[in-house]
């Protein structure tokens, strides 16, 4: 017999027992529908960071206080912090970067009017924008004389302009942070969210007021910018070399790229992904068990046609090929229905919600793999079970 | 000489004890005979029936099936052997229930390794030698008794065997179609040159035979 009609008779075989061969076949599109869903997750889960990142600008560098090995928990604890100064000293020694931008970040109660809000405040340089792509939609943004003169200045973003202000213009009206009065400048546009980061939630002010107004000299953290992407190693030998002149020869700061940030995350989601994955593959496994259950009980039922088939002249491959056929119809069948199903699932909730679910081509290879892998796996052991029938007793078999 | 058995022994094990179901049975059948093997149901028949039939091994002695020693074969051959050779006929018809008189009969011609219209074509011509040329779409649950019985003579005859082995083949049917199937069988031994044994307890059909041997305790003996 061949193939063609070893598959064609395992169809005949399938086709007859409809629903339980539909039943059967639940489990392994169940399984493979849950593999590719969740790859599909996952993997929409790693295009929303990347959108995000790409929306962060590009070539960033980010320095924070804080020898590398003692982790980012220990920050600026017992080390030198890195000050406005250091800041300053980047801006004019390191030719590689384009843009510095100190940051200070506080909390702090904002007064307007009867109206109190507790929000965000951040103290950096004119940078800052140009570095993040951040813009004013209305007045205008931090001058570097804002700055230099310790300006009590503020550019607030849509929320708190709403929470504060209502429908009115603030611009040029006076807002109280912690007590002391800043005059507001221009209003943000709208950000949104970015990692857990509202932009829409703060007001910006000068470094240097922001300085005055939490009484501290130390920075949360500078932000830089590299003139090119294939200069970053450079960048950051010239940012070490300089700061280590400042701190008496010691590295007692971080540098981080956003390229490795986000590497990290990559790799966290990816492992996610494939562990979410190995999860749903188990469900395959039960498939396949309640593949190999069926196909017992169908061995026995048919008893009687295996021994006629021996018989008439049926060697035992014959036999075993016939169930392993069967198995392997009835898995990677309903392989190819939880392809489409778990694809179609992906996208419609790619339409509802707009989160970038991707089916990739590797989920999708991999569950008819390994759909078909457990069709063979679990229909070998009732397929020899078949083939090892003695004929003579299968052909009494009632 | 079609079948040769010489000193034929089958031994079981049950628990602790040994039963010799055949006892250095010598047994010869030649081509074109019609022989009716008798005898009381645990004589050892259908042993006999199971290693002539190559379903079953010898314990001792040797087989010669065309001038070849089967008993040194290992069961791949003994399948092909099977196929070719030997043709088997049931009591109980054992037909496959889902599957047409049209594919019941084709089904040696599968393992033969024919395509689909060559198995066709000779299961057709099978099914009209024994008159159902009209039934050939039917499933056997839409069949007589009768004619379940001839698809199964049609399907142990399709690849032109050396043999038709037939157990207890009027066994399930009433007196006037298990006549009808042992006319067929006249007419096949005769007209078309079968070489039948046949397993049968009833001495009115064992009759009709050319020849009867008789199976006792294990041991085969020449009855006429």
């Amino acid at each position: 017999m061949n193939f063609g009609e070893s598959i064609l008779l395992a169809l005949e075989a399938l086709v007859t027992n409809k629903l339980r061969s539909a039943l059967t076949m639940l489990g392994v599109v169940i399984g493979v529908t849950s593999v590719i869903l969740l790859v599909a997750l996952g993997t929409g889960a790693r295009n929303y960071i990347e959108e995000q990142f790409a929306g962060l600008g590009t070539n960033l560098l980010i320095i924070m206080p804080g020898a590398e090995t003692q982790g980012p928990g220990a920050a600026g604890l017992t080390e030198r912090p890195l000050t406005y100064d250091d800041a300053e000293a980047l801006d004019r020694q390191a030719y590689l970067l384009q843009g510095v931008a100190p940051i200070i970040f506080g909390s702090v109660q904002a007064k307007h009017r009867g109206e109190t809000e507790n929000i965000s405040v951040m103290g950096t340089t004119p940078d800052f924008a140009t570095l993040r792509n951040i813009r004013v939609e209305i007045g205008s943004y931090l001058s570097d004389s804002d700055v230099t003169g310790h300006r009590r200045v503020a550019v607030i973003g849509q929320s708190v302009w709403r929470e504060l202000f209502g429908a009115a213009n603030p611009l040029g009206q006076t807002i109280r942070l912690n007590d002391t009065s800043y005059r507001v400048i221009g209003i943000l546009e709208k950000q949104g969210q970015t990692l857990g980061f509202n932009m829409d939630d703060m007001a910006l002010i000068p470094v240097t007021s922001a300085q005055d107004l939490f009484g501290r000299e130390d920075l949360f953290e500078i932000l830089a910018g590299v003139v090119r992407a294939d200069r970053m190693e450079e960048a950051m030998d010239q940012v070490t070399s300089i700061l280590m002149r400042r701190h008496s020869q010691e590295e007692d700061f971080t540098l981080q790229t956003q390229a490795a940030l986000m590497g990290t995350l990559d790799t966290i989601l990816t492992m996610m992904t494939a562990m979410l994955a190995s999860i749903a593959g188990i469900s395959l496994v039960v498939g396949g068990i309640g593949i190999m259950n069926i196909l017992l009980v169908s061995v026995r039922e048919r008893t009687r046609e295996i021994g006629v088939r021996i018989a008439v002249g049926a060697r035992k491959r014959d036999i075993l090929r016939q169930f392993l056929i069967e198995s392997v119809v009835i898995s990677s069948a309903g392989g190819v229905l939880g392809i489409l199903v778990g694809a179609a699932g992906a996208l419609l909730f790619r339409a509802a919600t707009g989160f970038p679910a991707e089916v990739t081509p590797w989920s999708v290879i991999i569950a008819f793999g390994f759909s078909t892998l457990v069709g063979i796996f679990f229909g070998v052991f009732p397929a020899r079970k078949a083939a090892r029938l003695d004929p003579i007793e299968a052909l009494r078999y009632e | 000489m079609l079948i040769r058995l010489e000193k034929v022994t089958k031994e079981y094990t049950l628990g602790e004890e040994t039963v010799q179901a055949l006892v250095d049975v010598d047994l010869q059948i030649e081509s074109g005979e019609y022989l009716a093997i008798i005898g009381p149901s645990g004589s050892g028949k259908s042993t006999l029936m199971n290693i002539i039939g190559l379903l079953d091994r010898p314990s001792r002695g040797t087989y010669y099936l065309n001038d070849r020693d089967v008993t040194e074969m290992d069961d791949d051959e003994l399948a092909g052997m099977r196929n070719r050779y030997i043709g088997f006929v049931f009591q109980t018809f054992n037909l496959l229930p889902r599957q047409s008189a049209l594919a019941n009969v084709a089904l040696p011609l599968v393992y033969a390794g024919l395509d689909r219209d060559e198995r066709h074509e000779r299961a057709r011509e099978a099914l009209r030698s024994v008159d159902l040329g009209n039934r050939m779409h039917h499933l056997p649950n839409e069949l007589s008794g009768g004619q379940r019985q001839r698809v199964a003579i049609a399907r142990a005859l399709v690849n032109k065997p050396s043999l038709l082995l037939a157990d207890e083949p009027t066994g399930n049917l009433d007196s006037r179609t298990g006549n009808e199937i042992l006319e067929l069988f006249d007419n096949l031994n005769r007209g078309g040159n079968v070489t039948i044994a046949m397993v049968t307890h009833e001495p009115d059909v064992a009759a009709r035979a050319m020849r009867s041997v008789r199976v006792f305790d294990g041991r085969v003996s020449e009855a006429r």
